[in-house]
């Protein structure tokens, strides 16, 4: 088949499910989009764009398994420790001075990055007056966000990054591993909001002191890697803080100059003035 | 036609590929490489994850051209070699920038040979090179297979000159090879094709 009309076939799908399902997916960088949905094709048993379009249209259970595969990043907790010791050392002190918080996690995934920053501000003391936001597009995904469960066999290299994140305590003591399974604290998750939201389509939903939002941008195209980063500035506060991940780029945005560097290194910005 | 057009001008970009002893391979291809050179090159070779990467510093001492590690959505620059972030794929976009991904990784790898090749066969189409060298896993032999399918030019290092064949060998067994070459002769190549447009093929170009 010949590459253009394949690519048809893929711009058509995405644009069924859109209108079908009002998931968004016009805007994402199209190559990595084109291997998920090729992955997906597979796992679905169809041979092209086309076939898996109809099954999309006419089979209800199909879209959800789509979902799943187009939507799920695979994180771990406190993956680039330097990105947390650095919000410990240059966010942290600032977010003291404010009584209560409130942080979003935006493109939340399964909740590794959620529990490490519910984690990261226990150990500060910050947790008891903060309300994290941790938002994502599948509902799947956020079930199994809400329930804090991961496979033991990722604990080991969590507990690695958790101590090169500069920890003050041990993450044994935030979760019980049996059957195979850790379950995190769940007093950890009584500071957590797990909600629905597309960064593609819904708005501004509350003010934050903290934005964290890794390995999310990668997925769109700049247009809505604008929109999003928009997002992100308009749900900041004053001087409220943003971190993106390890090889995102505020340089190619729109709303570069709504922010200024605050650790270069580990992508973390701060919310500028209007002027 | 392929034969033919052997000259600078025939492609855009390389995209390069190593696992198992590529460290010592890309220190034969990469100071070959000319401050002349106007196409872009991306090199994916697979590293341990936790390590933090010293590729592009290692590499910059020994390359006339410029060696960086991109950010997501950066514009492809002509004369600039790439490096994979570590424990990111590195994809390229039609509209000739480069896109990151932290999805699952292929063959046991991110980055991938195949995630960055098959995106550079979809970008590029028939004016990129893939080049295949050592490595002691099949990564690399679909992406090369994507290069051909889309008319881009193949190379492969020849299997009895690579430190690990298993490599080559799969992307051999998968893909046909335009050229199955020692390392310097790859040099030699990657001196033709990404140089600049020749004086004489220049001038004779239709008015």
């Amino acid at each position: 088949m010949l590459s253009a009309d394949s690519d048809i076939e893929l711009q058509l799908l995405i644009e069924a499910i859109y209108r079908k399902y009002h998931y968004d997916f016009r805007c994402y960088a199209p190559a990595s989009l084109k291997r998920r949905v090729t992955a997906a094709m597979a796992r679905l048993n169809c041979h092209s764009y086309s076939q898996l379009q109809h099954r999309v249209l006419h089979e209800p259970a199909a879209f959800p398994e789509l979902l799943d595969h187009l939507t799920v990043p695979v994180s771990e907790m406190f993956r680039d420790p330097s990105y947390f010791h650095s919000l410990r050392a240059a966010v942290i002190p600032v977010l003291r001075t404010y009584p209560s918080l409130k942080v979003w996690v935006a493109g939340c995934g399964t909740g590794e990055e959620v529990y490490s920053l519910a984690i990261l501000l226990r150990e500060e003391g910050l947790l008891g007056r903060t309300l994290i936001y941790a938002t994502d597009i599948n509902p799947q995904t956020l079930q199994k966000a809400a329930t804090g469960v991961y496979d033991v066999q990722r604990i080991p290299s969590f507990t690695e990054n958790h101590r090169r994140s500069g920890a003050r305590s041990s993450l044994s003591e935030y979760y019980t591993a049996a059957y195979g399974r850790a379950v995190f604290d769940k007093s950890l998750r009584k500071h957590i909001v797990f909600s629905d939201h597309s960064l593609a389509t819904d708005s501004v939903f509350a003010e934050v002191q903290l934005v964290s939002c890794r390995n999310v941008l990668i997925y769109f195209n700049r247009d809505l890697q604008d929109r999003a980063i928009g997002l992100f500035r308009d749900a900041l506060c004053r001087k409220g803080f943003l971190g993106i991940g390890s090889k995102e780029s505020l340089r190619f945005s729109a709303h570069t100059d709504a922010f200024s560097d605050l650790i270069a290194a580990d992508r973390i910005y701060q919310r500028r003035d209007p002027p | 036609m392929k034969g033919a057009a052997l000259s600078g001008g025939r492609i855009d970009a390389v995209v390069i590929g190593a696992s198992a002893g590529g460290i010592e391979a890309l220190s034969v291809l990469l100071p070959a490489l000319q401050p002349n050179m106007v196409v872009a090159f991306f090199v994916v070779l697979h590293v341990p994850r936790e390590r933090p990467s010293l590729l592009v510093e290692i590499f910059q001492r020994r390359c006339a051209l410029p060696v960086r590690e991109p950010e997501d959505k950066e514009p492809v620059a002509p004369g600039t070699v790439y490096f994979s972030p570590p424990d990111y794929h590195m994809l390229v976009e039609k509209e000739r920038r480069i896109a990151l991904s932290a999805d699952e990784p292929v063959h046991f790898s991110r980055p991938s040979i195949d995630v960055l090749f098959e995106s550079a066969a979809d970008a590029y189409a028939e004016r990129l090179l893939g080049v295949i060298l050592t490595g002691a896993n099949q990564d690399g032999a679909s992406g090369l297979e994507a290069i051909h399918r889309a008319g881009g030019v193949t190379v492969v290092q020849e299997p009895e000159s690579a430190l690990m064949p298993f490599m080559t060998l799969s992307a051999l067994q998968r893909a046909p090879a335009d050229h199955v070459l020692s390392l310097e002769r790859i040099a030699d190549l990657l001196r033709t094709l990404a140089g600049p447009v020749p004086a004489s093929e220049a001038q004779s170009a239709p008015q």
